[in-house]
C-alpha cells in the first residue's frame, strides 16, 4: 500500500503543474487587470503599482518565479487587499469552508446510508418508494434553490433558525443540511443500488440460513460490500462539496473560501483565484486517493495495482 | 405481464427501438416527466410569443412585485415585470444552453471515446488515463474562471459547460465500443475492406445508441444545473434577459417580502429536472431490460 499511496502521489504532481500552468496563462491573457476596476487611476500611478508587483514583467518572468514562490509555500501577495497575503486570507478562510464541507459531508454520508438501508428493509413497498422519492427530489432540489427555500421555511416563517451568519451552533444547521442534502440523496440511491446487487448473491443466502437476524444480514454482511458504489462517489462528491459551498456561503453570508473566490474572481485577484484553484485542486486529488484506499480496504478482491 | 407468455409465432414483429418505446410507455413516473417537459418546453417556446408583455417591459414599474392576479398570472417581480413572461423567457434559454452544452458534450465524449475504444492498446490507455485525471480536477471554478474572464456570452457559457461534461460519456461510449468490435459483423466489415472511419460511424456507433441516448438524457439536467449555478452567482446569463438560475437568485434575494419570486421559479426547475432525471432513467430500464429495477 506505501508504494501505491507514493505512485499515486508522484503521478499527481504532473497534474497539478498542468492547472498550476493553464490557470497561470488563462487568467494572465484575459482582458483586463487586477487594477483596471478601478475608476480614473493616472497611467503613472497604474505603472507604479504594477511594477510594485512584478506585473510589468514579461509573461514567462512572471510565471517562474510565482512557480518559484510556490515550491516555498508562497502563493503570493492579494492585489485586491493590498495589506493582505493569500496565505494569510488562506488561512483566515480555510476553516469556515472546512468545517461547513465536513458537516456536509456528515449530513451526506449518515442520512444516505440510513435512507439507501431503510429501503432495503422492504423492497418495492412504501418503505422503499418514499424515501427513494425523497432521494430523487433532493437530487433535483440544487443548493441554490434548497438554500433560500429553507430560510424560508425555518428563518421567515418558523424563526427557528438565523437567516444568515456563522457566529453561533444553530447557525450551522441551515447551511449543512443545503450543503449535504444533494449528496445524501445520491448517496442514498447508490446505496440501495449497491445493496440491491448485494442482496441477491450467496453469502447473503447462507447468512440468512443460518438464522442471522435481517438487521445483521442488511447492516452488516451485506453493507461493506454495498457501500462501495457510494464510496466511489465520495471523490466527485467532494468536488461538489467544495464548489457548492461557492453558493451555500453566498446564500447565508458566511465568510468562507468559496465567497472569497467568486469575490477574487470579479475582482481580478490573480494570485487569490490561482491560490484557491490550486489548494481545491490538492484537497480533491488528496479526497480521490483516500477514496480508491478506501474502496481496496473495503474490497478484498480488489488490489493495489 | 400477460398471463400465458405469448410464443415467437404468436409476436408480431418488433424493432428493438419499438420494444424500448413500449417498456418506455408502461413507466408512468417517466412518461408523466415526458408530458412535463413537452408542456413545459411547449410554453417556453409559445409563452414570450403571445404573452401581452415582454421580458423587460415593466407595467408595474411603480407598484413593483406583485401577488399574481388577473392580469399577471404569476405576479410581477420587484421591476414590475410580469413573472409568467420572464419564466417562460427564462426556461427557454435554460433549456437552450442545456441543449447546446449538451450537444457539444455529446460530441466530444463519443468521438472521444469512440475513437479511444476503437484504436485500443496504448493508445486507449493514455487517453482513459487523461480522462482519470480531468476527472479529479474542480471544473465548476474552470467555467466560473472562463465567464468571469472572457466576457459573459451565452456562446461561451454553453461551449464551457459542453466542454467539461464529456467526461462520462466518453468513458461509455469508450466501454461500448471496446465490446461491439469484438463482435463477428464488426469483423467482417473490417475483411470485407471497409474504411475504419466508416466501420466506426457506420457498423459500430449506431449500436452503441441506446447507451448514448440514455446518458444523453442524464446529461442534460446537470448541464441545466451547471448553468443555473453559474447564473445564479452572476456569472452566466446577463440582466435584463432571464434564465431559471437567475430568476431563482433574483427570487432568493427578495423572498422575504415576495416569496412567489422564489416559489414559482423553484418549482419549475425542481420539475424540470425532476422529469429529465425520470426520463433517464425510464430511457435506461427500457433499453435494458435485464436491469430490472
Amino acid at each position: 500500500m506505501p508504494t501505491y499511496i507514493a505512485r499515486r502521489v508522484l503521478e499527481s504532481l504532473p497534474v497539478l503543474f498542468l492547472v498550476i500552468t493553464i490557470c497561470f496563462f488563462l487568467l494572465r491573457l484575459a482582458p483586463g487587470g487586477p487594477f483596471s476596476q478601478e475608476v480614473d487611476i493616472p497611467a503613472a500611478t497604474l505603472a507604479r503599482m504594477e511594477a510594485h508587483y512584478g506585473l510589468d514583467r514579461p509573461l514567462p518572468a512572471q510565471y517562474l518565479s510565482y512557480l518559484g514562490n510556490l515550491t516555498k509555500g508562497d502563493l503570493g501577495p492579494s492585489y485586491h487587499y493590498p495589506t493582505r497575503t493569500v496565505n494569510e486570507i488562506i488561512r483566515d478562510h480555510l476553516p469556515v469552508s472546512l468545517e461547513l464541507g465536513l458537516w456536509g459531508l456528515l449530513i451526506a454520508l449518515v442520512i444516505g446510508i440510513l435512507v439507501g438501508l431503510v429501503a432495503m428493509i422492504r423492497p418495492n413497498s412504501w418503505l422503499d418508494s418514499v424515501p427513494m422519492g425523497g432521494a430523487m427530489l433532493g437530487i433535483c432540489l440544487p443548493t441554490f434553490v434548497l438554500g433560500p427555500l429553507l430560510i424560508l421555511v425555518f428563518s421567515l416563517w418558523l424563526g427557528w433558525f438565523n437567516a444568515t451568519g456563522w457566529n453561533t451552533a444553530g447557525d450551522r444547521v441551515l447551511p449543512a443540511l443545503t450543503l449535504g442534502l444533494f449528496f445524501a440523496a445520491y448517496i442514498a440511491r447508490l446505496t440501495r443500488g449497491g445493496l440491491r446487487e448485494v442482496i441477491r448473491q450467496d453469502f447473503i443466502r447462507t447468512a440468512r440460513a443460518k438464522g442471522l437476524p435481517e438487521h445483521l444480514v442488511l447492516g452488516k454482511h451485506a453493507l461493506r460490500p454495498g457501500i462501495l458504489p457510494a464510496l466511489a462517489f465520495l471523490g466527485p462528491a467532494a468536488a461538489g462539496l467544495l464548489t457548492g459551498s461557492f453558493v451555500v456561503e453566498t446564500v447565508f453570508h458566511i465568510p468562507g473560501l468559496g465567497r472569497e473566490f467568486v469575490n477574487a474572481a470579479f475582482n481580478r485577484d490573480y494570485t487569490l483565484v490561482l491560490g484557491v484553484v490550486i489548494l481545491y485542486s490538492v484537497m480533491i486529488l488528496i479526497f480521490n486517493l483516500l477514496v480508491d484506499v478506501g474502496q481496496v480496504l473495503l474490497n478484498p478482491r480488489q488490489r493495489f495495482e | 405481464m400477460n398471463a400465458s407468455p405469448p410464443t415467437a409465432a404468436t409476436l408480431p414483429h418488433r424493432s428493438p427501438g419499438r420494444l424500448a418505446w413500449e417498456r418506455l410507455r408502461a413507466n408512468r413516473a417517466a412518461m408523466t416527466g415526458l408530458v412535463f417537459l413537452t408542456l413545459f418546453s411547449g410554453l417556453c417556446i409559445v409563452g414570450p410569443w403571445i404573452s401581452p408583455y415582454s421580458f423587460q417591459e415593466q407595467p408595474r414599474i411603480v407598484e413593483g412585485a406583485t401577488p399574481p392576479d388577473a392580469s399577471h398570472w404569476l405576479g410581477t417581480d420587484h421591476r414590475g415585470r410580469d413573472l409568467a413572461t420572464r419564466l417562460f423567457h427564462g426556461g427557454r434559454i435554460s433549456l437552450m444552453v442545456g441543449l447546446l452544452a449538451t450537444a457539444v458534450s455529446l460530441t466530444i465524449g463519443v468521438v472521444y471515446g469512440a475513437v479511444s475504444g476503437f484504436i485500443g492498446g496504448k493508445t486507449d490507455s493514455l487517453m482513459m488515463r487523461f480522462v482519470d485525471i480531468l476527472y479529479a480536477l474542480p471544473f465548476t471554478v474552470f467555467v466560473i474562471l472562463l465567464m468571469v474572464f472572457f466576457g459573459r456570452s451565452l456562446v461561451l457559457l454553453f461551449l464551457a459547460i459542453g466542454a467539461v461534461e464529456w467526461l462520462t460519456m466518453a468513458r461509455i461510449v469508450r466501454g461500448q465500443v471496446l465490446s461491439l468490435k469484438q463482435r463477428a459483423f464488426v469483423e467482417a466489415s473490417r475483411v470485407l475492406g471497409q474504411h475504419p472511419g466508416k466501420l466506426l460511424s457506420r457498423h459500430v456507433l449506431p449500436n452503441a445508441a441506446g447507451p448514448i441516448i440514455v446518458y444523453t438524457t442524464l446529461t442534460i439536467p446537470n448541464v441545466m444545473l451547471l448553468e443555473a449555478f453559474v447564473s445564479f452567482l452572476g456569472l452566466g446569463v446577463q440582466p435584463p434577459m432571464s434564465s431559471l438560475g437567475l430568476l431563482i437568485n433574483d427570487g432568493a434575494s427578495s423572498m422575504e417580502s415576495a416569496p412567489w419570486l422564489l416559489l414559482v421559479p423553484g418549482t419549475a426547475f425542481a420539475l424540470t429536472l425532476f422529469s429529465l432525471n425520470f426520463l433517464g432513467d425510464g430511457l435506461r430500464d427500457a433499453f435494458d431490460p435485464k436491469e430490472e429495477r
